[in-house]
């Protein structure tokens, strides 16, 4: 079991998913350079925090156009499991591979703070080990995750039952209370908190380890 | 090494332009993209700015929105073409069209005959 960590000029998670899937899970990873286009080997594939290409014009919308991108739709849409955190999730969206956008935050704050949740797993395959209204702290820590989508689209993902993650005190202004979402398939989740900050007891909880975790079951 | 004819073009290998009377005649289009928040989405960075204004002094503003404006050269061979090429790059990077709304004007700058 190898997971990919793809790294963008300007990601700054990557390391801390390494240490997550390596130090607490055991898993074998592998940096995907954005230029990369061999995913051979890979099982999954985590799009990390951070900055991708200075988040110029918009987050994630350069990142979109990375030669690792090609590979990684092709992946997804095989079925292989894709996980996008924070600018993850960002770029999935710019990707298409997910609906909607990242806004801007509503109080314009960079928000970095523990965020209650609650887990609606439906067929995500990122979530299969959480009950179904199950609640759960995540860290997060973005200026731009507030959620926008037009009220039809919200009403469809709703039904759909993709709205995976809901924030419990929504504090950025996301339509829904949406903190993540899952595609039709549900092999491809993208959210703005950060699991792999929440795998350690001594670093803030361990609700994130069974997301990460789920890749090997 | 510095291309010598300034900030527009690249240097590229071969013969300089002035050997290139085809190259030459491209005509260069100048296009100005503005981009601006759907008005369906809540614009904050506005709204603060809106805020600021008040205590400045400056009083009844009642709406104000940011959005991005964006001015570019292209070179093509006519009108049409560059029309198209601004939209598409309008439409696929300068907008997201989940969020965005963009305008575009388009005139011919200097070069050869318009099309």
């Amino acid at each position: 079991m190898t997971v990919g960590i793809v790294v963008f000029p300007g990601s700054n998670c990557d390391r801390d998913v390494r240490w997550a899937l390596e130090g607490c899970l055991q898993l074998s990873t592998r940096f995907l350079w954005h230029e990369e286009r061999d995913l051979g080997g890979i099982d999954a594939v985590v799009l990390p925090g951070g900055f991708s290409y200075g988040d110029y014009l918009r987050c994630g919308a350069i990142a979109r156009f990375a030669p690792v991108l090609e590979a990684v739709r092709d992946f997804a849409d095989g079925g292989g499991p894709v996980l996008g955190i924070c600018n993850g999730f960002q770029v999935l969206t710019e990707m298409g591979l997910l609906p909607g956008a990242l806004t801007r935050n509503q109080k314009l704050h960079f928000l970095c703070e523990p965020a209650p949740l609650e887990v609606r797993p439906g067929t995500c395959q990122w979530l299969k080990s959480y009950g179904e209204g199950e609640a759960i702290n995540l860290p997060i820590a973005h200026g731009e995750g507030r959620y926008q989508c037009d009220a039809d689209q919200l009403q469809q993902l709703e039904g759909e039952g993709r709205v995976v993650l809901r924030y419990g005190q929504n504090p950025n202004g996301s339509v829904g209370d949406v903190a993540g979402l899952t595609n039709p398939a549900g092999n491809v989740l993208g959210l703005m908190p950060h699991p792999e900050r929440a795998c350690d007891p001594a670093t803030g909880g361990t609700d994130g380890l069974r997301l990460l975790a789920s890749v090997l079951a | 090494m510095v291309h010598p004819g300034g900030s527009r073009g690249a240097w590229t290998l071969g013969l300089p332009r002035f050997n290139k009377p085809l190259a030459a005649q491209v005509p260069l289009f100048s296009a100005h993209v503005q981009v601006s928040l759907r008005s369906s989405v809540l614009d904050p960075a506005g709204e603060a700015t809106r805020a600021a204004a008040a205590r400045l002094g400056v009083d009844g503003i009642k709406t104000l929105r940011i959005g991005k404006s964006i001015h570019l050269e292209l070179e093509a061979p006519d009108r049409a073409t560059a029309q198209a090429q601004i939209e598409l790059l309008s439409d696929r990077l300068l907008a997201n069209p989940v969020i965005e709304d963009w305008s575009l004007e388009l005139a011919e700058t200097h070069g050869g005959p318009q099309a």
